[in-house]
């Protein structure tokens, strides 16, 4: 659970209330993106966030997001918290 | 070097590996201690150790937050899942945990309403979708994980739910640290210090210990490379004399942290008198309950708990593994009475457990490490 994956905002569905749909790895989800959110610097489309039990922790650039998605892959880790996010995401 | 070729830059590990064992010096032991569990999970998964020559020690420290949860807390969840009308939701890891009287996965077989939710705000959206039934949140976790709850907690305040609660166990970085670095014989001088509870509280929570205590500290990312490059900056302050928090990982952590993070902890949360900790006995003001504002959501106010403490199995030596006294195999139980499947203890529970760590991926290297031919 400790994992920081990282994923990529496909839409800020509520700003407001801080809620982002992000794409990992082909699993879509919301996720809290209050934490990360800089009126001088919004997050938009595109924008790659480190997730940590459904929030975004922290904005990493694309290229070191595609590194650590491909060594979690490799550790098999990846695949255990995408299920983790598949079950344990209430729709 | 059987692992080398799987890392993003292995001609980078290779070299960073020959700077390593230039900075020490032979035959002088220099111990550092990784706090976090995600980087003993990346140790053993990237097989590190065999990239280290045998002066640098690796010892395993308490930042696994499934592991340091003592067994009268589940208890106590266990207690909130049995009640009438309950749901009690929590992270996957935390079902299997061994209680005094079994886990929460157990409580579940006989019949409680306990849900696997993969964040805090997958509970709260379940207590708004079952407005008949009272939905408590079993928290835990570090400063990583305490404003994803505190958050959820200002929602919940926001969206006026009256069915949903937390039932707090959020634990401080900094209490064990302190309880560590003042045992009597503590056998560790360098530390690499988390890297997403540093995003939270920022690189600078750490300074009390080279103030303090003496010892060096990297703030450092997940990657092989990047453990292996604090590794080297750690052995690198020790030679110019310099003794410091350094920080690594400044893609992600910054030294004051995250200032929205840390007030959304503190406008809902506040430091407990005591905790007790799994292995590390009660410490003063080491974990958070909720504040007054949140008493309408806090569990321990809502629920009759029995709040017992139980002693942990005699065979069990958690406690030694999680303050970096033992090593893994070295517990009697390692492997046979406790393993992932059916877990003795809390190590072995979660994947950043030292003992589930080991038990994956290093039991191969044990062999050699007791021969003394250094991992
Ligand atoms: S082997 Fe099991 S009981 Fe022994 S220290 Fe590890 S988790 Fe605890």
């Amino acid at each position: 659970m400790c994992l920081g994956v990282p994923a990529q905002i496909v839409e800020v569905a509520d700003r407001e209330g801080g809620l982002a749909t992000v794409d990992v790895s082909g699993v879509r989800r919301a996720v809290n993106v209050a934490l990360v959110d800089e009126p001088d610097a919004p997050i938009e489309p595109g924008d790659w966030v480190l997730v940590h039990v459904g929030f975004a922790l922290a904005r990493i650039d694309e290229e070191e997001a595609r590194e650590t998605l491909e060594l979690l892959r490799r550790g098999a880790e990846l695949e255990r918290e995408l299920e983790e996010m598949r079950k344990g995401t209430v729709r | 070097m059987k692992y080398v070729d799987e890392y993003r830059d292995p001609a980078l590990a290779r070299s960073l590996a020959a700077e390593i064992a230039s900075l020490v010096t032979p035959g002088e032991v220099v111990r550092v201690m990784e706090v976090c569990g995600g980087h003993t999970h990346a140790i053993y998964r990237h097989g590190l150790e065999e990239l280290l020559p045998p002066e640098v020690e690796l010892v395993h420290g308490p930042g696994c937050p499934v592991c340091v949860i003592p067994m009268g807390r589940v208890d106590d969840a266990i207690a909130i899942a049995e009640t009438e009308g309950v749901t009690l939701a929590t992270f996957g890891d935390m079902l299997r945990v061994p209680g005094g009287s079994g886990s929460l996965l157990q409580a579940q077989a006989r019949g409680a309403d306990v849900r696997m939710v993969y964040s805090p705000l997958d509970a709260l959206e379940l207590a708004r979708r079952e407005p008949d039934r009272h939905v408590c949140f079993f928290a835990i976790g570090f400063e990583t994980t305490a404003p994803a709850t505190a958050i959820t907690l200002l929602r919940a305040r926001a969206q006026e739910l009256s069915n949903f609660s937390v039932f707090c166990n959020h634990v401080l970085i900094e209490p064990p640290l302190r309880a560590i670095l003042e045992t009597p014989g503590l056998r560790v001088d360098a530390f690499i210090g988390p890297g997403h509870v540093s995003s939270v509280i920022g690189s600078d929570a750490y300074r009390f210990i080279p103030e303090e205590y003496g010892r060096p500290v990297v703030v450092s990312a997940f990657e092989p490379i990047d453990l292996l490059q604090s590794i080297a900056m750690l052995l690198r302050q020790r030679i110019d004399g310099r003794c410091e928090v350094e920080n690594q990982y400044t893609r992600v952590v910054r030294p004051e942290g995250n200032p929205r993070a840390l007030a959304a902890i503190a406008e809902t949360m506040e430091p407990r008198e005591d905790f007790e900790w799994r292995g590390l006995g009660v410490l003063p003001a080491s974990a958070l309950r909720l504040r007054e504002p949140f008493a309408a959501f806090d569990a321990e106010r809502l629920f009759a708990l029995p709040g017992a403490r139980i002693e942990d199995p005699k065979a069990c030596r958690c406690g030694e593994v999680l303050t970096g006294q033992i090593k893994p195999w070295e517990c009697g139980v390692f492997g046979t009475a406790c393993t992932p499947e059916r877990p003795l203890g809390t190590c072995m529970v979660s994947s950043e457990g030292a003992c589930a760590a080991y038990f994956s991926y290093g039991r191969l290297r044990r062999p050699r490490e007791e021969a003394g031919v250094g991992a």
